[in-house]
């Protein structure tokens, strides 16, 4: 198990160094520079403009700002935004946090909603309460996220007047509870289905009828017996979904207009500010790297017969 | 092979103090799955009985009912599609039927307990087997999780797996098949019940693991005096352990005999088929007999006997008339005690 984990933890410096490099050849390919983007639509001096990439070190090629960027890295330092003098630690330490308590309230939202519904549906498979699910669910996958948002927005803030629009930038718990359904909606409607068929095979099962022979109560029949075999595919989908739901809080927060990690990645593009980008990204790389691997521990955990060497 | 000499002591029948009835008794029980292609009525009318430390043993092709009638004691049916729209099963003389699911679940486990044929996919895969054994004690017992492991263990070493405290935390898949089945066993005795139902308890192993998990099961059902029914289709293994014998055809009875009368003299055509397709070393090289035909098909039972339209005796009045499962005599009219068969011509196979 040690091991294993080790050879994953090893795992990662590849998959960190393929995306920080990849990212950060994107923001070198793109067109405009951050000293230009600063300036704005103002004619400035050519020449100033040059002694100033040069002094940031923006001249040099592609393979040297990359080590530029990842020995800083190495020594702690994201990098400095130009435009506003700002370190780039800070602007990540103001918005990861909110980014981060959407997606995970988004998350448990989905876990605990999600799974609820499926075993409710699940147990009754193919009763009136099955087929509705199974029409919400469907409905959920269907229907973008972002129309969902915009719908809830009208809804719930413009029609009802019930929360506000835009959410602040503290995003204090109460006001994320909107966009976090939004958020977690589709990955709910996925839980769902899938603990809901989960739950309706395993049903079926031999060791069931067994736990049944034995006279166990019904709690114990399907609280212990039903749902620990039913949740082994659902804790699957669950481990690669929460790099989804960081990827989807993008989306959401520009909706709501929330001061998280979309917003920020947003306006970083705008300025060009790479190694903003770069910070960001690969910190949702590893939150989902992490994520995954904690998931797959969780897995063995649920299912002796998978054993991690 | 296995022989147990069922004279030799046996102590007194448990439960044979209180009714003086049977064990178990099954009445006229009926069962049918309603399928989207209609109604299959899988048993048709069983009757048997049990007593405390008797072997009886169920025979009959694939598809006869002999699971579908040990499910509906047991009270594990699928309803729905399963309904049971007659019948009755006494155990100890009162109607399981017509009790409470608690009251029907106090005796599942504790009362009579089941082993099924694939104990691989009839253990929770995600559960050690010491959990799944201390559970029989934690829930009926109430005892502590720590008494229950050594409860476990004890059973373990009981039905002979070796190393049983180091195994105790292992997962079923840890085992093989024939571990796995003495483990199902061991479930099943955890609270001494005074029946066990086996269904096919080993055919899913291979000879030799049979003969020893036979001999277990067997050696146990003595030691505690137990009431046993055993499903097989398989007439070698019960010749050495069965104390009786019914023989099951399209969801019915069709013939009942204590165990060594019915391999010298059967009273069904049926069972002469079936003796007739046991392998015999003295016919090395013959051709072996099988019954021709396919069983019936449930949705469609054939009127008359089920059997007419496989039966080498079968008569016009085969295909119209219903044979009933009556007593069987000797030719002066001597009854014999515990035969009975359920076909218009029992004298001309036993006798003829
Ligand atoms: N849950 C169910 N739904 C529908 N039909 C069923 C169900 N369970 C059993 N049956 C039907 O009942 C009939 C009797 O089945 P049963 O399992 O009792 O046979 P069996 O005598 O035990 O055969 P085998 O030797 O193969 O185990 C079969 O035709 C089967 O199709
Ligand atoms: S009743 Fe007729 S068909 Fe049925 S077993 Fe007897 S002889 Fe054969
Ligand atoms: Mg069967």
């Amino acid at each position: 198990m040690g091991r294993y984990v080790a050879r994953r933890l090893l795992q990662m410096i590849p998959v960190f160094i393929g995306s920080t490099l990849l990212v950060f050849s994107m923001m070198y390919a793109l067109p405009g520079d951050p000293v230009r983007a600063l300036a704005g639509e103002q004619a400035v001096d050519p020449v100033q403009i040059a002694a100033m990439k040069k002094e940031l070190g923006l001249d040099l090629p592609l393979w040297h700002q990359y080590l530029n960027y990842l020995t800083g890295l190495f020594q702690g330092d994201f990098g400095t935004q130009i435009a506003t003098q700002r370190p780039v630690a800070e602007e990540i330490a103001r918005a990861f946090p909110i980014t981060i308590r959407l997606a995970l309230f988004a998350f448990v939202f989905t876990t605990v909603v999600g799974i609820a519904m499926g075993v409710f549906a699940g147990l009754k498979a193919d009763m009136l309460r099955d087929r509705t699910l199974l029409l919400i669910t469907l409905l959920l996958i269907s229907v973008p996220s972002f129309v969902l948002g915009f719908l809830a927005q009208v809804f719930f803030a413009h029609q009802l007047g019930w929360v506000d629009p835009n959410v602040s930038p503290e995003a204090a718990w109460d006001e994320l509870v909107l966009p976090a359904v939004v958020l977690g909606s589709l990955s709910l409607a996925y839980v769902a289905r899938l603990t809901r068929t989960s739950v309706a095979e395993n049903l079926r099962a031999d060791y069931m009828r067994t736990a049944v022979a034995k006279g166990l109560p019904r709690r114990r029949i399907i609280g212990v017996h039903l749902l620990r075999n039913s949740m082994i595919p659902v804790v699957t989908f669950l481990g690669t979904d929460i790099g989804t739901l960081m990827g989807g809080a993008v989306v959401t927060e520009g909706i709501f207009n929330v001061q998280g990690v979309g917003n920020a990645v947003f306006q970083a593009l705008r300025h060009r500010e790479g190694s903003t980008v770069v910070g960001i990204v690969t910190l949702i790389v590893i939150v989902y790297l992490v994520a995954s691997l904690l998931v797959d521990l969780l897995y063995a955990v649920l299912d002796p017969r998978i054993r991690y060497a | 092979m296995i022989t147990i000499d069922k004279k030799t002591d046996v102590p007194a029948p448990r439960g044979a103090e209180d009714s003086g009835g049977s064990l178990l008794e099954v009445r006229d029980l009926h069962v049918e799955f309603h399928t989207r292609d209609g109604v299959a009525k899988a048993v048709n009318g069983v009757n048997y009985s049990v007593n405390a430390g008797e072997t009886l043993a169920v025979l009959g092709e694939s598809g006869s009912g002999k699971s579908v009638t040990a499910q509906a004691i047991m009270g594990i049916l699928d309803m729905p599609p399963g309904r049971i729209p007659k019948g009755e099963i006494l155990f100890r003389g009162e109607d399981m039927l017509k009790m409470s699911y608690e009251e029907r679940r106090n005796i599942r486990g504790r009362k009579i307990a089941m082993i099924f044929q694939d104990a691989l996919s009839s253990l929770n895969p995600v559960l050690s087997v010491g959990y799944q054994l201390g559970e029989m004690f934690r829930v009926h017992e109430g005892m502590s999780k720590k008494q229950a492991k050594a409860k476990s263990i004890e059973l373990m070493d009981k039905v002979k797996i070796p190393a049983a405290a180091a195994r105790v935390n292992d997962y079923p898949h840890q085992f093989s098949g024939g571990m796995r089945q003495r483990i199902m066993i061991a479930m099943a005795l955890a609270l001494e019940p005074d029946l066990i139902i086996a269904d096919e308890p080993t055919t899913a192993l291979d000879v030799t693991v049979q003969a020893q998990v036979m001999d277990l099961l067997a050696d146990l059902q003595r030691e505690y005096n137990m009431g046993l029914i055993l499903i097989t289709h398989d007439l070698g293994v019960v010749a050495d352990v069965a104390d009786k014998i019914a023989v099951m055809y399209a969801g019915r009875i069709v013939e009942q005999s204590p165990i060594h009368e019915l391999y010298k003299r059967p009273a069904h055509p049926y069972t002469r088929g079936l003796l007739d397709s046991i392998p015999r070393l003295d016919q090395k090289g013959q051709e072996l007999f099988a019954i021709k035909g396919l069983p019936p098909n449930l949705l469609h039972v054939p009127a008359g006997c089920a059997f007419n339209p496989r039966c080498p005796k079968a008569q016009d009045v085969c295909r119209t008339d219903f044979p009933a499962l009556v007593p069987v005599t000797e030719q002066d009219g001597t009854e014999l005690p515990g035969r009975r068969s359920a076909c218009h011509f029992w004298k001309e196979t036993i006798h003829g």
